[in-house]
């Protein structure tokens, strides 16, 4: 066997073995992803109820609280971005973290410090290569979030909105997360979580088919005021879990993408050199022929 | 007679929906009662148990933590972040909880305290009325 053939061969192999890698990968995220998208419809009745009540409450009182009304002079903003731990999901990291990045340099522009909460290993390391200060910063859920993960980046963004801007504390929480649309669009979203935008509250709520031209006169127990306090951190709760269903369910989707066309392109590759690696053999009969053909020439006219 | 339309959902699903008489719940002000034909509630709710009575079938009981009702219109609504119906508690496994966590004085241990507490309430509202067919 020539060495040009061996070394075809050789590739060859090893182009297949990198596909088993990618097509295991694909059939993975694809279990994975339905598991996600369940997730994400089971977590819907909660959601319109929350913001239903929400909607109650606020369009109740007008008395509305610090998480409603908006600051004059914005100082600080807290920026979430929720990324993936893992690669190999095609653009869906840096696609968050671009618009990050759009997001903080609007922020800068209008005078306001954007501090960063960032959510998967993939833009920690953004944010520390580039040596940047990271205010918090959570990994190892983000292909499986829980509520308990969503309550702790809730809490600690909550008790930075809580804090006094004097005292370092942020009026504004922003969050960029990839909405997933369905298996083929998946796109990024930028949303301002705190203080609630009344308005879009009740777009949100009308999006989700409810009825909301009149509520009820509702008798608030304790008080109007106590029960939007205590549904307010909820809703900040519940907008960052829903986010991160969304985001583990685009993860899936990205990765099942792009695993899928790295295993077609392992396919055609494996096709094209396999055709290569004929030529070279049937190169190679050819040149033994002709040179029996010419040594028994040589020994006849000898 | 009309009846209420009740659903129990908790953040990751829904626990129990269907028709009842009666409900009763724990407000940071006491128990509320809610019969068909109540006025409208938005109420918090503390952790504790949700006792249904639904037209149909045995009572049941749920263990709600954070959670808070909206009524409306013989509409109830019971959110939660996490609830459990009594049947699906595992009592062996709280009271360990139980047992594990007493004594700690972090958050986090009187918070679980408290879960297991509720959780073992639940599970006893049920089997002391003899509800399990």
């Amino acid at each position: 066997m020539g060495a040009q053939l061996r070394v075809y061969r050789r590739r060859i192999k090893s182009v297949q073995s990198t596909k088993k890698i990618t097509k295991a990968m694909e059939l993975i995220a694809s279990s994975r992803f339905v598991k996600a998208q369940q997730r994400v419809e089971a977590s819907l009745p909660y959601t319109q109820e929350l913001l239903r009540a929400i909607s109650a409450a606020v369009s109740h009182g007008n008395n509305k609280g610090a998480l409603v009304s908006e600051v004059e002079n914005r100082k600080r903003a807290a920026v979430i971005l929720i990324t993936s731990d893992r690669g190999l999901a095609g653009a869906y990291s840096s696609a968050v973290i671009k618009e990050g990045e759009g997001l903080n340099a609007l922020l800068t522009e209008a005078g306001v410090t954007p501090e960063h909460y960032l959510v998967g290993r993939k833009s920690v390391g953004y944010y520390k290569f580039r040596e940047r200060k990271i205010a918090n910063s959570w990994t190892g859920f983000t292909d499986q979030p829980t509520y308990e993960d969503a309550k702790r980046i809730a809490a600690a963004v909550l008790e930075a909105f809580n804090t006094p801007t004097a005292e370092g504390g942020v009026d504004e929480i922003h969050l960029v997360y990839t909405h997933f649309v369905n298996m083929a669009v998946q796109e990024v979203r930028v949303r301002r979580i705190l203080p609630v935008e009344v308005v879009e509250l009740s777009k949100e709520v009308a999006s989700e088919k409810l009825d909301t031209k009149v509520f009820p006169l509702y008798d608030f127990e304790p008080s109007p005021e106590e029960v939007l306090a205590a549904l307010l951190p909820r809703y900040v709760e519940n907008t960052i879990y829903t986010s991160l269903l969304l985001a583990a369910a685009s993860e899936h989707a990205a990765r099942r993408r792009a695993m899928k066309s790295a295993s077609d392109n392992a396919e055609e590759l494996i096709r094209t050199l396999a055709r290569q690696a004929n030529q070279a053999r049937q190169a190679e009969i050819t040149q033994e022929i002709s040179e029996i053909v010419g040594g028994a020439d040589a020994l006849a006219s000898a | 007679m009309s009846e209420l339309n009740v659903s129990v959902v908790a953040v990751d699903r829904s626990v129990w929906v269907g028709t009842a008489k009666s409900i009763v719940a724990k407000t940071p002000e006491g128990e509320i009662g809610i019969l068909p034909g109540h006025e409208p509630v938005l109420s918090l709710l503390v952790n504790g148990v949700v006792r249904i009575e639904p037209t149909e079938g045995a009572n049941v009981a749920i263990a709600v933590h954070g959670g808070f009702v909206a009524v409306d219109s013989d509409n109830v609504r019971v959110l939660a972040e996490t609830a459990e119906l009594a049947s699906d508690i595992d009592l062996d496994r709280a009271q360990t909880a139980l047992t594990r966590v007493q004594g700690v004085e972090t958050p986090e241990a009187m918070a679980a305290l408290h879960r297991a507490e509720t959780r073992i309430k639940a599970a006893a509202a049920v089997t002391s009325q003899g509800l399990h067919s």
